[in-house]
């Protein structure tokens, strides 16, 4: 026996390092999009199942963090907002990372596929698969597509909700997903475009390195265009009602706004000095500013749904 | 240069914390198939009591 395996690897990580493995911020954005779904569904649910399916989208959305956190950890550490991650830091081995997430994964869709149904599990194991495999290993290091096709894997979470409840899948499920779909390209590359010099460093294919910074800003309007009607659309499938029309409509003129004054902007044009990766320069405000408001955007969009959806059914006694 | 004493502490702790969570992951885990067990076992009655 060589003294490598005789003696087992020492390491300091606590819990909270584990713990911070299965990005338990991203986690609870997944947990409030699926659970929306769950309850937009309008079926008769027992409380106890829908929570064990909601626990088994939380603990899938960590298993496919701690893959991703594994399998990223080379570019991670070449990245100032993730260097610090347990993994680039040296206090949780890159493999155990991926062992963590593949018990953590395998446990999810397993239990979801006993205890629920094995629709919600299939489409479990598939968002799991996309966001670890396609999204993490293939498309982030090859294309600045990426964030748009590996979006899928983000947008997914209110359909296995939703499927967990009813066991089936709709045209309005499938638009909660569209609406995640189209916010996430604006979302991600507002962020991209004041800390593209993480990403250049790290050799990650982001759109405003490959393409600039000017086609990322007309690119993220033209994804606002098509956004917002498709939030208002849902107003008028019998998803959302007078709250989410609301918030649709006065958020969306918001968004639309600051999708236009960061197209006339400069943001990203300039990279970030070392150093001043939070230090947004003021060229690059609208850009943070945009990437704010998306967040707030769709949170009160969930919530408008959220709220009507529980408001419907708790005449009926349904959950 | 670091204490070997305060490094071999904080690694105990560290594992302690470790083999806590794995205990309280495997005692969750337990309590939830039974959970998950019970509410099928009531939701199969329920049924068969309306047929």
């Amino acid at each position: 026996m060589t003294d490598a395996l005789a003696a087992p690897v020492l390491t300091a990580a606590s819990w909270r390092d584990y713990l911070a493995l299965l990005k338990p911020r991203v986690m609870s954005l997944v947990v409030f999009t699926a659970f929306t779904g769950l309850i937009c569904a309008r079926t008769a649910v027992n409380p106890i199942l829908a929570g064990v399916a909601i626990l088994c989208i939380a603990v899938g959305a960590g298993g496919s963090a701690a893959l991703n956190m594994g399998f990223d950890a080379d570019i991670d550490a070449l990245m100032r907002r993730t260097r610090r991650r347990p993994v680039p830091a040296g206090r949780i081995q890159a493999s155990d990372a991926v062992a963590l997430g593949v018990i953590l994964s395998l446990f999810s869709v397993a239990l979801m596929g006993l205890a629920i149904n094995l629709l919600a599990a299939g489409l479990l194991a598939f968002t799991i698969v996309f966001y670890a495999i396609v999204y993490t290993l293939w498309l982030k290091r090859r294309t600045p597509q990426n964030i748009v096709i590996g979006g899928l894997a983000g947008a997914l979470p209110p359909l296995i909700g939703w499927a967990a409840a009813s066991g089936t899948v709709t045209l309005n499920a499938c638009l909660l997903v569209a609406i995640i779909f189209f916010w996430t390209p604006p979302h991600f590359w507002a962020l991209s475009l004041y800390t593209r010099g993480d990403y250049a460093a790290a050799g990650v294919p982001m759109m405003p390195v490959v393409r600039g910074a000017a086609s990322t800003r007309r690119q993220i309007l033209l994804y606002s265009l098509v956004l917002i009607p498709l939030c208002l659309a849902a107003a008028s499938t019998g998803l959302g009602g007078p709250i989410y029309l609301a918030a649709a409509a006065g958020g969306g003129t918001v968004f639309l706004v600051l999708a236009v004054r960061l197209a006339r902007s400069q943001a990203g044009d300039a990279i970030a000095q070392p150093g001043g990766l939070y230090q947004v320069r003021d060229a690059s405000r609208p850009a943070r500013n945009l990437f704010a408001f998306s967040i707030l955007y769709l949170f009160s969009l969930f919530a408008a749904l959220l709220i009507e959806a529980l408001a419907r059914m708790a005449p009926l006694g349904r959950i | 240069m670091s204490d070997p004493n305060t490094e071999d502490a904080v690694f105990a702790r560290a594992r302690r914390g470790r083999n806590l969570l794995i205990a309280l992951s495997l005692a969750a885990f337990v309590i939830i198939v039974f959970v998950v067990t019970i509410a099928k076992l009531m939701a199969n009655g329920a049924a068969n009591h309306t047929l």
